[in-house]
């Protein structure tokens, strides 16, 4: 017994004030308070069951439980057919996906913690969770292989429309066909946050919104202040420089 | 780089389709792979135990065995696998830390075979994972201190040139080393038993005197017991003096509580010699003889046991001091409650408060005496609560001096543990190094891979041998990844030094000779093949500091020169392209597989702007930047 916890447990008095339990160094058991507070309750005329606390519990474990179960994807062929890759690239990627997520499905703190582990001095956190809204088609909290393989397949193998499609639904933040200064500014951010504070020259404040007026001056023709699709799609298609990039992702696999 | 995710890669890179439409900046080219060929499986052969695996797997790692092209020398044409004779079992966790990216340490490896292990094939232990690191590194304390006991051991051995001093106080310390020591030891532990016996015979009455009184056999036989008194003092002087003499640090030694108990064991006897004729003092002269029973405690030079109990009891001095508080307050309440209760009964011992203090004592302590005893009812019920609480409060604190004592004990031979904050601190460095590494690998080959590119068309081949070290394509796409993040923000990664660096300079340093157009770009991006980094083998300047260009360019003028002889036909364009402003994405005319070299002159005077460029607009020469980058 260390003179160090023998002084900790000296000067706490917490025990004293029923403030923590010392057998588990837990606050008191509160169910058993409330178990009895309940029964008191019920006494009274104006007591009217809510769900109780244990309810909740049970509803936690049972989440817990669902992402517990194996989530398996169709077939090969099935994929094969709805994607673009061939049978040894769906190989390879369900083999990466399914190390990192054995589940079969991935949450968005596991896509964030995976997408931040490729940018070691930025925040990936804001971007990863766009990304993660963009993949997750379904609104369903997880993503599992299909949907993962069938964006990749119009990032990657799609035709340019089928790209700046997926890009615009990527920066159309709540889906309404147009994308205002708000979301871009939210997606610049999100960019500019990847690169962490060790830059040169260094950050300064006003450097994304510079940039978010430099990508409206370029895309909202009518100056309306929102991008809709089609200017989006327009201006990609005149830029030189989006569409040799947009050509960049063909041999990423 | 996480390799662990490394087969997300693909996605990382898809992902960055968000940035392109956002980014004004051409995107540089994506490495490809050179010669396509599917993924491959390697067979590990060791000791017969075949393990199989991916190539791309190993080629996670490129600075293990495995990861290179070390792995080559092992390889077995016949059978067409890598043979390594080594155990199989602790290979295993080799593998695994490839595949997952963890490296873990089985509890039941001994710990040296597995360090051999990890040499062998190029991993550094550091990188165990959190899960088994705590084990790892206790292991590995547990070994260097059995090493270090086994060399202490050894050296007792007598090393030639000691000093005679030294080698009195190595025999006082350990009688073992020579024969002398060992009889030295013998005989003042003789003297002191006889000594102690001599201070307990002496108070036994033996026979009648003269007038039918016992008296003690110290007033008997006076001069036998003085004769027997002084020579013990004298033998305890001179190992008092010898022991000073041979001691390293004399202050030291007299400040140590055995020289302490030595003093105070003979003193005595010297100051009875000085005031025998003195019948006044002759009370407290009694007294003093008192403590002549401290010889003793010079017994605890000749038992180890004894050095542990005095040890452990200092060590378990917190709870020694519970224990005596606790009791008091106990002492006190029962006291004070046993007075009341015997208020009121005739006769009673309990006279007063402190009067009772005895009672709870005895009764505490369970001794019960018999001497004061309770009369009324409420008496005895207070009474033997007092007696139950007793047993409780005493018992209570003893088990842990207990377990402190043996803990002790065991541990006598070994140096203490290490205290957390030491293992912490390391364990902080370590995670800080593995994070900062990707992120310095990224930057580091960023320098390393242009220069090289500026090299490879200047031709010269030394320097290129020297830092080409081929990285993995894995790498060289998460590097393309991370370029095109920079082309898009426009903006670069630097290490924490360089920024902290360039913002003091911003700081600092007025840019007079700075063109408006320049403070208004976003990011020029100054890519120089060498930042203000420790290279020494950077010849061309550097970028950020402009101010500090003069004294460069003249000596630096050789390699420009070189550089400026390198003309390739989009140089214009691509120049232009960087100087243009953000709002007017000019056209781009780079093609996907050339190398494009910028170059742009330095802020001094025209003379510096390399000669093949004559057909550039002037505008350029106010830029304060040196780019060569290969795009």
């Amino acid at each position: 017994m260390k003179s160090r916890s023998q002084d900790h447990s000296l000067s706490e008095s917490t025990e004293l004030d029923r403030s923590y339990d010392p057998l588990t160094g837990n606050p008191p058991y509160r169910a058993t308070k409330r178990t009895i507070k309940e029964r008191f309750l019920k006494l009274l005329p104006c007591y009217h069951s809510g769900s109780s606390p244990s309810l909740n519990q049970s509803n936690v474990s049972d989440d817990a439980e669902l992402l517990a179960v194996r989530y398996r994807p169709e077939g090969l062929e099935h994929l094969m057919g709805q994607t673009s890759f061939s049978k040894k690239e769906l190989q390879v990627l369900y083999r990466g996906f399914k190390n990192e997520c054995p589940s079969g499905a991935v949450n968005e703190e596991t896509f964030k913690s995976i997408y931040s582990q490729f940018f070691p001095q930025g925040d990936t956190s804001m971007y990863a969770h766009f990304l993660f809204v963009a993949f997750d088609t379904h609104n369903s909290g997880s993503v599992n292989f299909e949907d993962f393989v069938l964006s990749l397949s119009i990032i990657l193998r799609g035709s340019i429309t089928e790209k700046l499609n997926w890009t615009f639904n990527l920066y159309d933040l709540n889906k309404d066909g147009c994308i205002t200064r708000e979301e871009m500014t939210d997606i610049i951010q999100s960019i500019y946050d990847m690169m962490g504070t060790y830059t040169y020259p260094c950050m300064r404040d006003s450097a994304p919104r510079d940039h978010v007026e430099q990508f409206f001056q370029k895309m909202d023709k009518n100056k309306d202040g929102v991008v809709t699709i089609e200017e989006f799609l327009e201006t990609c298609q005149k830029d030189e420089n989006i569409m040799q990039s947009m050509h960049m992702f063909d041999n990423v696999i | 780089m996480a390799a662990g995710v490394a087969a997300w890669l693909p996605f990382a890179r898809a992902a960055a389709i968000g940035w392109m439409p956002v980014a004004n900046l051409p995107m540089p080219v994506a490495p490809t792979q050179k010669n396509k060929r599917q993924d491959e499986l390697i067979i590990l052969n060791v000791s017969g135990r075949r393990f199989q695996t991916w190539k791309n797997t190993l080629d996670r790692y490129p600075d293990t065995l495995l990861g290179s092209s070390e792995k080559e020398f092992f390889y077995n044409e016949e059978t067409k696998e890598y043979f390594f004779d080594r155990d199989p079992d602790v290979f295993r966790s080799v593998l695994n830390f490839y595949r997952t990216g963890k490296l873990h340490y089985p509890r039941y490896e001994c710990i040296s075979s597995y360090d051999e292990e990890l040499a062998f094939f190029g991993i550094v232990p550091e990188i165990i994972g959190d899960c088994c690191y705590e084990e790892y590194k206790d292991r590995k304390r547990e070994n260097a201190e059995r090493l270090m006991d086994d060399q202490e051991d050894n050296k007792d051995a007598k090393l030639p040139n000691m000093t005679f001093r030294e080698t009195m106080w190595r025999a006082f310390e350990n009688p073992h080393t020579s024969t002398m020591a060992l009889v030295f030891y013998y005989v003042t532990g003789f003297f002191i038993a006889v000594s102690v016996i001599t201070n307990v015979v002496e108070t036994v009455p033996c026979g009648s005197g003269l007038n039918k009184k016992e008296v003690p056999c110290g007033e008997r036989y006076t001069v036998a017991f003085f004769c027997m008194d002084t020579a013990c003092v004298m033998i305890f002087t001179v190992e008092y003096l010898m022991r000073l003499f041979a001691a390293p640090s004399r202050y030291r030694f007299m400040r140590s509580v055995m020289s302490i108990i030595d003093v105070v064991a003979i003193l005595p006897y010297y100051i009875g010699l000085v005031m025998t004729d003195n019948e006044d003092v002759s009370g407290a002269f009694v007294t003093l003889r008192v403590f002549r029973v401290f010889r003793i405690f010079k017994f605890s030079r000749h038992s180890q046991g004894l050095r542990i109990l005095g040890y452990t009891l200092k060590s378990c001095a917190s709870e020694l001091g519970f224990l005596l508080f606790s009791l008091t307050m106990a002492i006190i309440i029962f006291a004070t409650v046993m007075f009341y209760a015997e208020k009121g009964s005739s006769s009673s011992k309990f006279t007063s408060i402190p009067a009772s203090f005895w009672y709870t004592i005895v009764t505490m302590t369970t001794l019960g005496y018999g001497d004061m005893v309770p009369k009324t009812i409420a008496g005895k019920i207070f009474g033997s609560i007092c007696s139950l609480s007793g047993v409780l409060v005493i018992a209570l604190p003893v088990p842990v001096i207990v377990s402190n004592f043996s803990r002790i004990y065991h541990q006598n031979q070994r140096a203490d543990k290490r205290r957390a904050q030491k293992v912490q601190k390391a364990r902080l460095a370590r995670i800080r190094i593995s994070k900062t590494g990707s992120s310095n690998a990224f930057l580091h080959s960023k320098r390393n891979g242009l220069f090289n590119e500026a090299l490879e068309l200047t031709g010269s081949t030394e320097e290129e041998k020297q830092l080409s070290k081929s990285t993995s394509l894995l790498e060289s796409q998460h590097h393309h990844l991370l370029t095109c993040l920079e082309k898009t923000t426009n903006h670069e990664f630097v290490d924490e030094q360089y920024y902290q660096q360039s913002y003091l300079e911003a700081g600092l340093h007025n840019y007079p000779s700075r063109s408006p157009s320049l403070s208004s770009q976003e990011g020029v991006t100054g890519t120089c093949c060498t930042r203000r980094s420790k290279k020494h083998h950077s010849p061309l300047p550097n970028s950020s500091d402009p101010a500090h260009m003069q004294p460069l360019t003249h000596a630096h003028q050789q390699g420009l020169q070189e550089l400026s002889t390198i003309h390739i036909q989009p140089l214009s364009t691509s120049r232009s392209s960087l100087n243009m402003r953000m709002d007017e994405p000019a056209p781009l005319n780079c093609q996907a597989s050339q190398i494009t070299t910028a170059i742009i002159s330095i802020p001094t005077p025209p003379v510096t702007t390399p000669e093949g460029d004559a057909h550039l607009p002037a505008a350029p020469t106010h830029q304060n930047v040196v780019k060569v980058s290969a795009l």
